[in-house]
């Protein structure tokens, strides 16, 4: 743990408390509405200490209120804490090596601790804010539920300060630098898309999960990401100017994308360069599996 | 809501989040795969930061939530701190709305 308290610096400290206050306010609106629909303030704190993850904690709070059962309250909140499966698999040791830190480090798995690790390029500073964002986001969680609890829905609609707003902005923030690989970005903003099209028709959950389509777009790409200059030209191979996607952008939730530069729905290609790739053509009548193997032989290409 | 509710959920919930790191542990990853788990992995927070600023239940969120995660993108994107970007995107959705924009 020193290791830790030596790389942290005061500018991630104060990126994660400006998130940790975000989460408090949150916190607090959980604690209100808990208590709006019948739990009691010590079963709200009890579910925020032992499960810990704010969307499922709203949804099954809101499935049993509206009158679902348990049982469906529970698989809705499960279907949408699904995602912390492949968060997990990418994080690795970023938790640490040892047993214990995975085992303690695995409860403040969250989107925010993720994405702050996910932003850092050294893996000792990937540790430290992780440890540091999920355990001030723990700490701002808790007694923010209760404090929000004892306050009844004195706080009313935290929409009314925009908070809404800043967790997806904190999440552009830090998947910004990721972005800045073409595949990646590719994949990323395929996947969104593809989200965003089918919100309105899946399960809570579901279309994030679904947003994995995208990483296909990105397969022939990761020995060569890591040299810039031939990220372009691994862009080409996979332009999505002939995949899914234009059909999938016609869909309800589609049309308001903000007009950022991550939002932008054409940032993500290229359309004039899939001419100028000859294998673009056949790249997208295979399958995903007969491209994985394709990837294997052409690694050593550049 | 009864106690058992709450700790299934809570199992299943630190179940889902522990068996990334057991499972990476105990497989070797190949530098290509890890490539591509930090694909996978930003691609799901992309997803989820879009589906957020979009779509609230299902539906359209509102004008006000998406100006305002797109004042805090495009202040990302100048590199701006990202305690600005966090609060600009706040008080933008916070004054659309006080202007009546849901």
């Amino acid at each position: 743990m020193s290791s830790i308290w030596r790389t942290i610096d005061r500018p991630l400290l104060r990126d994660v408390g400006a998130l940790a206050a975000a989460i408090a306010v949150v916190g607090a609106s959980f604690g209100a509405m808990a208590v709006a629909a019948g739990l009691s303030m010590w079963t709200a704190l009890f579910m925020s200490l032992v499960v810990f993850a704010g969307g499922a904690q709203f949804m099954v709070v809101g499935v049993l209120a509206a009158g679902g059962g348990p049982v469906a309250a529970v698989v809705a909140g499960l279907l949408l804490n699904l995602r912390h499966l492949p968060f997990g698999l990418a994080l690795g040791d970023t938790m640490g090596r040892g047993l214990l830190a995975k085992l303690v480090g695995s409860h403040v798995l969250i989107d925010e601790s993720v994405a702050f690790a996910l932003a850092q390029r050294d893996p000792e500073r990937a540790r430290a804010a992780y440890w540091v964002s999920g355990v001030a986001a723990f700490l701002a969680w808790n007694p923010a539920v209760v404090l929000g609890a004892l306050a009844g829905e004195a706080l009313g609609d935290t929409a009314v300060y925009g908070v809404d707003a800043a967790f997806p902005a904190a999440l552009v923030a830090l998947v910004l630098p990721a972005l800045r690989v073409a595949a990646t970005r590719r994949a990323a903003l395929i996947g969104a898309l593809v989200a965003v099209a089918a919100t309105p028709v899946l399960p809570a959950g579901m279309p994030v999960l679904l947003a994995l389509i995208g990483v296909v777009f990105a397969l022939p790409l990761p020995r060569w990401a890591r040299q810039g200059g031939n990220a372009a030209a691994a862009d080409r191979l996979g332009s999505p100017t002939d995949g899914p996607v234009p059909d999938l952008s016609t869909g309800a939730g589609a049309a308001p994308a903000p007009p950022g530069p991550v939002a932008h729905p054409d940032g993500f290609g290229e359309p004039a360069a899939a001419t100028e790739h000859p294998r673009t053509a056949t790249e997208h009548s295979r399958t995903a599996t007969e491209r994985r193997a394709d990837t294997e032989e052409e690694t050593p290409c550049p | 809501m009864s106690v058992t509710t709450v700790l299934v959920l809570a199992a299943g919930t630190y179940l889902l989040r522990l068996a990334g790191p057991l499972l990476r542990g105990r497989i070797e990853v190949s530098e290509r795969a890890r490539q591509l788990l930090a694909t996978a992995a930003t691609t799901l927070l992309t997803a989820l930061l879009f589906t957020a600023a979009l779509t609230e239940a299902g539906g359209f969120a509102g004008w006000a939530r998406p100006a305002g995660v797109a004042v805090g993108a495009v202040l990302a994107w100048r590199r701006a701190p990202f305690v600005v970007v966090v609060i600009a995107a706040a008080l933008t959705a916070a004054g659309l709305r006080l202007l009546g924009i849901p």
